[in-house]
């Protein structure tokens, strides 16, 4: 019983994760319709500037936080206008294609900087965690899920009782109505691939404690991510987030009673599964094109 | 019948694509001298390796053109399939002492099957799944490679891996991938002029007017993607054999990419770009061989490269040639002759009664709004049928669930005494039904011509006996009908709005539907147009099909249409004769607005 609640909290904890790296895909996918799959590399380069600030220079930790925040609002407003932008206009393979390059580019450009050692980034406290009945609670595992909880509130109040969310929700619902009543879509764009850039970027920095600090990190958390999209329910934000826990925990409990060197497997298979079994299900009637 | 093929077999068709025979000749000749070149030159063991990688490489691109090049569909696990034919040859003849043919094929058709399964999952979905099931098919694979040492050997790869007894000699094997190489090549070369490549250009083109002209749409990404799946597994058996030896990092995600690279860099749409492509990449890195000091670098320069070519370049290096050669030599071609237009409103079909569409208490809602509720009409065998009604009165949504875009809520279509209403779209093609779209779906790479055989090539076609002449005849007897056949070979996109429209309502009667749905087909056309079009209509009604037409411009409904059903809020408020309908005062109200308004839906 003990075990089962550890794996649970932990599953909760990396599922968490997987949320917020889901979400960033969910604004992204909403206000332009296309899925950016560099998204995990936002997550990889954060925990990497991180370990450059923390580690190797030895800042504080809040203070390298903060620095990095204000470079992934920067890289995120950089890679919206070289890798989105351009191609607005065109239809959503080019774009799939153009995203795919700049993972690609942005894992490996990080693997010639800081070669292939994988890095060590300490926790947010010093405790490293309470025992609890049978349970261990990590302290980071804890940390994880209450910035996600709050994050996820956050987000909620902003979209919903902002009138710049409200803005975002109108750009990416029909960003020809929007623009046709003087909101500036490409501003939204803007602010949706920063906002999302820091939502990736926040889940790697927490995560990269627990895992550790490597090129391949992103993709792999980018893959689960938008497997936690699809379980959940594709383009929808409760869904992300539910998605990407119930992830977290499928592939904890995976790993406890099945095989770990196959853990990384089981989201995929999640995935294969649902498209097969249950699409419809997960994103309800498929709306047709209009003909 | 027997003098319309005396016509077809006269007339002087252009040869588009077609190589002539000493075209053919050339290929195999050149084929021929570089496969023994590549088995009678004295190479050093380098060059040989790069030969061997470039040539095995080139197969499994090939692959890519077929899948992403013509039918427009993502792949990201080529290198995975690639893998399967590779470790099916190295295990097999490595370790179980299979013959080396029967490993190939055995690892061919298993990536095949493989991409076949993988397609079938997921392509009734968008692309976006497909890129990531893709992705992570590779990604299970790679982890299998791995961590199944038992089986595979896992990190270490697999050794000793043996060629056939007659080829061991290393260039002897390389002569034979080269020829391997220009079969392959020659098949992917000609596979746009087949039907199934028809079928898949129209699908990347459009993929709704692919269904509504008969093509299969599902069935036809399924089948590129296992084509370019067998490609990858042929591609990697011959690697295997070509090098002894093989590790699970030749066949991770990175190799994915590089092969997306190459059909990218050389250009998707024909295999000459994916030859340049590979060419140059394997290429590349070796004269930049003082890179490989720094891990990373490379698949750096890949990825900026990708959105290079995606930014600046999306033709690829041959695309670009290509447009350059094309402004070279002009295309001009004299239309030959061509039999005048057959159409017939039961062409091998049943006719049992005067009633040839019926639509049976037809209901489509969207969540609570009710765009079409509880429609009946029965279209006359011959006549111009005309569904009007002010905007969102649910014309279009009709349409649409006739046509098979929508299911529908509830209700029953019979066609020609046969129930179609659980049919998919491209099967109602297949039983008589043509269509149009109010906004223009054309497949706007290929010519009008193209556009018109597309639409003839259907199997429910039984006045075409014949192969792809006979649809070609038949398309430019089509287009003459419109009045268009002087254009035939120019590409779609230079024609006007109007004339597009009229290719459109070409491409639909070159399928010699039973039933032709018109929907808005007056829109945006000036007077002139208009009364050309009502003319058409005339001609065509005439001439056999019958014809359900939606459209605004009542001048237009008046004078073609003999029956009209009026639609308002997704229900009928009117039904029968032209002239009483008009009269009648429900649609007066309807169209005028004697009543309050109520919020329309849709």
């Amino acid at each position: 019983m003990d075990l089962l609640l550890q794996l649970l909290f932990q599953g909760i904890g990396i599922g968490s994760v997987y949320a917020l790296v889901a979400l960033g895909f969910v604004l992204i996918f909403r206000a332009t319709n296309v899925v950016n799959f560099a998204q995990g590399e936002f997550s990889m380069v954060a925990a990497f500037l991180m370990v450059v600030f923390a580690v190797d220079l030895g800042w504080p930790y809040w203070l390298s936080f903060l620095v990095c925040l204000a470079g992934m609002a920067l890289f995120g407003a950089l890679f919206n206008l070289v890798v989105y932008y351009p191609l607005r206009h065109r239809t959503f393979l080019p774009v799939i294609i153009s995203t795919i390059g700049a993972s690609i580019f942005l894992a490996n450009t990080t693997l010639a900087l800081y070669g292939p050692q994988p890095q060590m980034l300490p926790g947010w406290f010093e405790t490293q965690g309470f025992q609890v009945g049978g349970v261990y609670l990590d302290s980071q595992y804890l940390l994880i899920v209450a910035v996600t909880a709050v994050l996820v509130a956050f987000q909620y109040w902003f979209f919903e009782h902002t009138m710049l969310g409200k803005k975002l929700q109108a750009t990416s619902q029909d960003k020809e109505m929007a623009s046709l009543l003087g909101i500036p879509v490409a501003v939204m764009i803007m602010v949706t691939f920063i906002y999302s850039a820091l939502l990736g970027g926040i889940a790697g920095i927490l995560v990269a404690p627990i895992l550790f600090v490597s090129i391949q990190m992103g993709g792999s958390i980018a893959l689960k991510a938008f497997a936690a999209t699809i379980i959940g329910g594709f383009g929808d934000v409760a869904g992300a987030i539910m998605g990407g826990i119930a992830l977290g925990i499928v592939e904890t409990f995976g790993a406890a009673y099945i095989s770990v060197p196959y853990k990384d497997g089981f989201a995929f298979l999640v995935l294969v599964l649902f498209l097969i079994f249950r699409p419809q299900g997960i994103f309800g009637e498929r709306v047709a094109e209009k003909a | 019948m027997k003098q319309d093929a005396a016509v077809i077999e006269t007339a002087s068709f252009p040869p588009a694509t077609n190589p002539s025979r000493t075209g053919f000749a050339g290929y195999w000749c050149l084929a021929l001298v570089a496969a023994s070149a590549a088995m009678l030159t004295p190479v050093d063991n380098y060059t040989l390796n790069i030969l061997m990688q470039a040539v095995t490489y080139a197969i499994a691109v090939f692959g890519l053109t077929i899948v992403l090049g013509l039918c427009g569909q993502i792949n990201l696990a080529q290198a995975a399939f690639f893998g399967i034919g590779a470790y099916a040859v190295g295990l097999g003849t490595a370790d179980f002492g299979i013959s080396f043919w029967i490993c190939l094929a055995g690892g061919a058709l298993g990536a095949m099957l493989m991409g076949a399964v993988l397609g079938a999952c997921t392509l009734r979905l968008g692309g976006h799944y497909l890129a990531m099931v893709t992705i992570s098919f590779q990604q299970i694979l790679t982890l299998i490679m791995i961590n199944w040492i038992a089986v595979t050997h896992g990190p270490d790869g697999v050794t000793k891996i043996q060629r056939p007894p007659l080829l061991s000699a290393p260039q002897m094997y390389l002569g034979f991938c080269v020829m391997a190489l220009a079969m392959i090549g020659f098949v992917v070369w000609h596979l746009p002029e087949t039907r199934l490549g028809r079928s898949m250009r129209a699908v990347r083109d459009n993929e709704l007017a692919a269904g509504v002209t008969g093509i299969n749409v599902y069935q036809t990404k399924v089948a590129a993607f296992a084509l370019s799946a067998l490609l990858g597994g042929i591609a990697g058996g011959l690697f295997a054999g070509g090098f002894n030896y093989v590790s699970p990092d030749q066949f991770s995600f990175a190799e994915s990419v590089v092969f997306l690279t190459m059909v990218l860099l050389g250009g998707v749409a024909s295999p000459i770009g994916a030859a340049i492509g590979t060419a140059l990449l394997i290429l590349i890195p070796e004269w930049l061989r003082f890179l490989k000091a720094y891990p990373g670098l490379y698949l750096a320069i890949y990825g900026m490269a990708v959105i290079l070519i995606v930014l600046f370049m999306p033709d690829g290096i041959w695309g670009f040639i290509k447009a350059r050669l094309n402004r070279l030599v002009p295309a001009s071609r004299a239309p030959g002759q061509f039999p005048a237009l057959v159409l017939s409103q039961d062409a091998g079909r049943a006719t049992a009664s005067d009633i040839t569409l019926e639509v049976q208490r037809l209901a489509k809602h969207f969540g609570g709004l009710k765009a079409v509720d509880d429609i009946s009409f029965a279209v006359q065998r011959g006549s111009v049928h005309a569904l009007i009604g002010p905007n969102g009165s649910g014309k279009t949504t009709t349409l649409n669930v006739l046509s098979g875009l929508y299911t529908p809520t509830a209700g029953k279509i019979v066609l020609d005494g046969r129930d179609i209403t659980a049919l998919p779209t491209h099967a109602r093609t297949a039983a008589g039904l043509g269509r149009t779209f109010q906004n223009i779906r054309l497949f706007r790479s290929m010519t009008a011509l193209e556009n018109v055989e597309i639409g003839s090539e259907h199997p429910g076609n039984a006045l075409v006996t014949g192969g792809r002449q006979a649809h070609a005849a038949r398309a430019r007897s089509a287009l003459a009908f419109v009045g268009l056949a002087a254009r035939a070979d120019e590409p779609v996109t230079s024609f006007s709005y109007g004339h597009q429209r009229l290719i459109e309502i070409a491409r639909a009667l070159a399928g010699n539907p039973s039933v032709l749905l018109l929907d808005e087909p007056a829109a945006g056309l000036n007077s002139t147009e208009k009364a050309e079009l009502s003319d058409l209509l005339k001609r065509i009604a005439a001439a056999g099909p019958t014809i359900l037409i939606i459209d605004h411009d009542m001048t237009l409904v008046s004078e073609v249409a003999s029956h009209i059903t009026v639609l308002n809020f997704g229900r009928r408020i009117a039904d029968g004769e032209s002239l009483a309908v008009l009269s009648h005062p429900d649609v007066i109200a309807a169209y005028l607005g004697t009543e309050p308004d109520a919020p329309a839906g849709a």
